[in-house]
């Protein structure tokens, strides 16, 4: 995701990449990036937590908008409301994906 | 407060992803000056969590990907603005699709964005939003040398002056 950012961006569009991994996206040489520490699959937040929304994708258009250079990276000062283990069950499939189903089964026959 | 990028990543995940620098050949800055006002912007979103709109368009390929397990869906989906959370699918392997399917805002918040705009914050919302599966290939052939540039030129169809990212 952070190199089809630097695609678009090389295209002449100005982007922001919101991720839970901020320190992915600048290995990855993203331009603007927004530092979220929440779990996969909710870079906004919440489900229906309008405020918690807002908050992120207002400090994105900031970033967007206001960094002064390459390389901008600002992580958003707000810590997940719920607690760590049922929070890194949660965002998890059902079943694992097949690329980890297959990495599964060969550590078992390994 | 500075994030933990691996707070919620199995351990065993995080070699994948920690300290391998950048992609080959995507080693250099990029950088597109912000020259307009927000408040005079028309802003785009993109997700990667593989919404797609359950009436018109198919969903991303999950069955080739169970056959192929290194592979992802590299197409994309164009998501009016207007659509409802219940008229998004979600197709991705990758992550428990329950909450955005209860609330696609937490993807792609079109309707905060449409409220921003109604307020002045941004000039505008693009008509059109993007969605593509975020989980592909290594090499990222289509998606560089397709679904790259097709976005590119869906967002200049739309006049967009920038866009949101966010992976799933």
């Amino acid at each position: 995701m952070p190199v089809l950012a630097r695609w678009i961006e090389a295209a002449g569009i100005p982007t922001v990449v919101v991720t839970m991994m901020p320190a992915l996206a600048e290995e990855r040489r993203a331009p603007r990036i927004v530092g979220v520490e929440f779990p996969f699959g909710h870079a906004f937040g919440m489900p229906n937590d309008a405020v918690m929304q807002r908050r992120v994708l207002e400090l994105a258009l900031r970033v967007l908008a206001g960094a002064a250079g390459f390389g901008t990276r600002v992580d958003l000062d707000v810590e997940w409301p719920v607690p760590l283990r049922e929070a890194y069950r949660a965002w998890q499939p059902k079943e694992p994906s097949p690329i980890v189903k297959k990495m599964l089964e060969a550590r078992a026959t390994s | 407060m500075i994030v933990d990028s691996y707070r919620f990543l199995p351990r065993t995940f995080r070699p994948l992803y920690e300290g391998r620098g950048p992609l080959p050949g995507e080693e250099d800055p990029v950088w597109a000056p912000f020259e307009k006002r927000l408040s005079e912007s028309r802003i785009a979103l993109l997700t990667s969590a593989g919404l797609y709109v359950k009436e018109s368009q198919p969903s991303f390929d999950l069955d080739g990907e169970r056959a192929r397990p290194e592979w992802g869906d590299p197409s994309w989906r164009s998501i009016p603005a207007a659509a409802k959370s219940g008229e998004l699918g979600v197709a991705h392997l990758h992550i428990d699709d329950a909450d955005i399917l209860a609330d696609s805002e937490i993807a792609l918040p079109m309707r905060l964005l449409a409220q921003l705009a109604g307020e002045g914050v941004v000039g505008s919302a693009a008509a059109k939003h993007v969605a593509v599966m975020g989980f592909q290939d290594r090499a990222l052939n289509d998606w560089r040398h397709t679904t790259a540039p097709a976005i590119v030129a869906h967002l200049r169809e739309q006049g967009a002056d920038a866009l949101v990212l966010a992976p799933t």
